[in-house]
């Protein structure tokens, strides 16, 4: 028995992680699938009904499930967009001599290690029409106040600002550690050759840097398209529906009008939308040369 | 101006620059903390932002009145029940991948990290109520399992492929067992990896809130979502509300001032290494 353990060691110790994974995930992702060709309103007298692709045709008609793909990759793109940017920036400005640079990588750990919940509640104060922080800065600066999370349109920019606050210091960490790990010599070589401080950055750093970069965005392009918590936490995709991304549509279908095939038919979509955006950017970077 | 008084210049921008950004992402916290000692009156009250005497009430009846040392227990116990079961499931998977370049079972893992949640969570829903698991803490150990094995699988692979081999070559002489080598040899030096894993696998856990909103009920609430529940109180209590935020994220706060190295590596180390 021994011996046969460790001969197939190889396939045994994977085996109950995989087995969990199967079974806590991979089973119930095919029983979402399932469930995307019935209709139900998860009642136990009246069992799902069969309806092929109604689920499909009814959500591709609905203007809300369009107006929530268009918001999440809105959200997405912009907040990517962004903290990749001011991360890259915020990383070569860390690489310099820093006094207490220990503190000042943990103090900035601080917003992407916290409760999101609590994050998203504090934010709610900051953005506070009346009684918030972000209206009293605006005064102080002479500008007119916004209603931030209570208004339509700029109720995303204001979620993508919390987004940038919390997950730029994370592109930041990552490529620093880049940064700390680049070779000497070509720098040298650009410094005889009397390239300026621009020239060194984009045609030696960014590009050695690339992996790194990839590895960031990949990581945040993902969970900024799952983003959940954080929007539950402060609109609950409001006001009216125009916080709404695909998560929380998805949420709100199932588990508040327990329109159970339609819910699950958009979250066939949505897992079909993170999926291939996963694979698309994993073999880009597997063409930048990074290993997985 | 000569070289060295521009370096010196150079230098002391940077750091103020660099100061002045950490102050703007600290300010957040900072506001948590003042708005939890005052008074909802003292809060509304936007003429006077720090003139204020701190008070404790909030952080008394949030204890008193809304029973959140039960809510800490249950998010703890899931916390460490879900670490514990995601490092059994999680360490030997590593190993393996790690050791025999199981590249299909990582990628697995990969995924897993990557579907969306929501993706399985009206199975879940249906499936726990069914084995009448709802309100349970196996359910929610279980769920948050899902988060931390991922996670410390993660980690742990890049630490295992950076082992070096004769350790285990050198058991293996002196008549160990591959598994016997992978449990008297190759853990007990993998505490620093076992370390920043457990300890990320906890906050995730601690900070998980859709699993949590679909799986607890009034026994097993855990502390984000007792957090989120104030808000649903009509007036919202703004005092409450921030003491409850400063109690939920206070353990985590200590934990990144203690093991900052440890963290950054964690949340950092897969990506920097791929």
């Amino acid at each position: 028995m021994l011996y046969w353990i460790d001969k197939n060691v190889k396939w045994i110790y994977p085996l109950p992680a995989v087995l969990f994974v199967g079974l806590m995930m991979i089973f119930p992702i095919g029983y979402t699938f399932w469930l995307s060709f019935h209709e139900w309103s998860m009642s136990n007298i009246t069992p799902p009904l069969w309806v092929a692709l109604d689920n499909y045709m009814s959500l591709f008609k609905d203007e809300l499930f369009r107006e929530s793909l268009w918001i999440t990759f809105y959200f997405t793109v912009v907040a990517v967009g962004v903290q990749t940017v001011l991360g890259i920036l915020l990383a070569l400005l860390m690489n310099k001599h820093i006094i207490g640079k220990g503190l000042v990588k943990t103090l900035f750990l601080l917003p992407m290690i916290a409760t999101p919940v609590a994050v998203g509640l504090v934010w709610v104060l900051i953005y506070e029409p009346n009684v918030g922080v972000a209206n009293i800065f605006l005064q102080a600066l002479g500008l007119p106040v916004q209603e931030w999370l209570a208004s339509p349109d700029l109720v995303i920019p204001s979620l993508i600002l919390i987004d940038v606050w919390e997950w730029t210091p994370m592109i930041a960490l990552i490529v620093l550690a880049g940064l700390v790990s680049l070779p000497k010599d070509p720098y040298e070589a650009a410094i005889v050759d009397g390239a300026s401080g621009f020239q060194v950055f984009w045609n030696i750093t960014l590009p050695l840097l690339k992996p790194a970069i990839y590895s960031a965005v990949l990581l945040r392009l993902i969970d900024a398209l799952k983003t959940f918590d954080i929007i539950y936490a402060t609109t609950q995709g409001g006001p009216g529906t125009s916080s709404q991304t695909l998560n929380i549509y998805g949420y709100v279908l199932g588990f508040q009008y327990f329109q159970i095939g339609k819910a699950s038919a958009l979250l066939m979509v949505f897992f079909a939308i993170v999926l291939s955006l996963s694979i698309l950017v994993i073999s880009l970077r597997k063409k930048a040369g990074a290993a997985l | 101006m000569n070289k060295r008084k521009k370096n010196t210049m150079k230098l002391i921008s940077t750091n103020i620059a660099i100061y002045v950004i950490l102050i703007l992402f600290i300010l957040p916290f900072l506001w948590m903390i003042l708005a939890s000692f005052k008074t909802q009156q003292q809060i509304l009250d936007t003429s006077n932002l720090f003139g204020f005497t701190p008070n404790f009430d909030n952080y008394i009846s949030v204890f008193t009145k809304y029973e959140f040392m039960d809510f800490i227990v249950n998010s703890f116990l899931i916390a460490v029940a879900s670490t514990f079961l995601g490092l059994l499931l999680g360490l030997p998977a590593a190993y393996a991948i790690a050791k025999y370049k199981q590249n299909g079972l990582g990628l697995l893992i990969l995924i897993a990290r990557i579907v969306p949640g929501i993706s399985f969570l009206i199975p879940w829903f249906i499936i726990f109520s069914r084995l009448e698991l709802i309100d349970t803490y196996t359910a929610l150990t279980l769920s948050h399992t899902l988060v931390t094995m991922p996670f410390i699988i993660w980690v742990m692979i890049p630490f295992f492929e950076s082992m070096p081999g004769e350790l285990e070559e050198s058991a293996r002489i002196d008549g160990c067992t591959t598994t016997g080598a992978f449990l008297r040899v190759i853990l007990p030096i993998s505490g620093p990896g076992i370390i920043t894993s457990s300890i990320l696998a906890f906050i995730f856990s601690w900070n998980n809130f859709m699993f949590s909103l679909i799986l607890a009920g009034e026994k097993t609430k855990t502390l984000p979502i007792a957090v989120f529940n104030f808000l649903s109180y009509s007036d919202i209590n703004w005092g409450g509300l921030m003491a409850a935020s400063v109690i939920i994220t206070l353990p985590v706060l200590v934990i990144a001032l203690i093991m900052q190295r440890f963290i950054i590596a964690g949340l950092t180390g897969g990506a920097v290494k791929g």
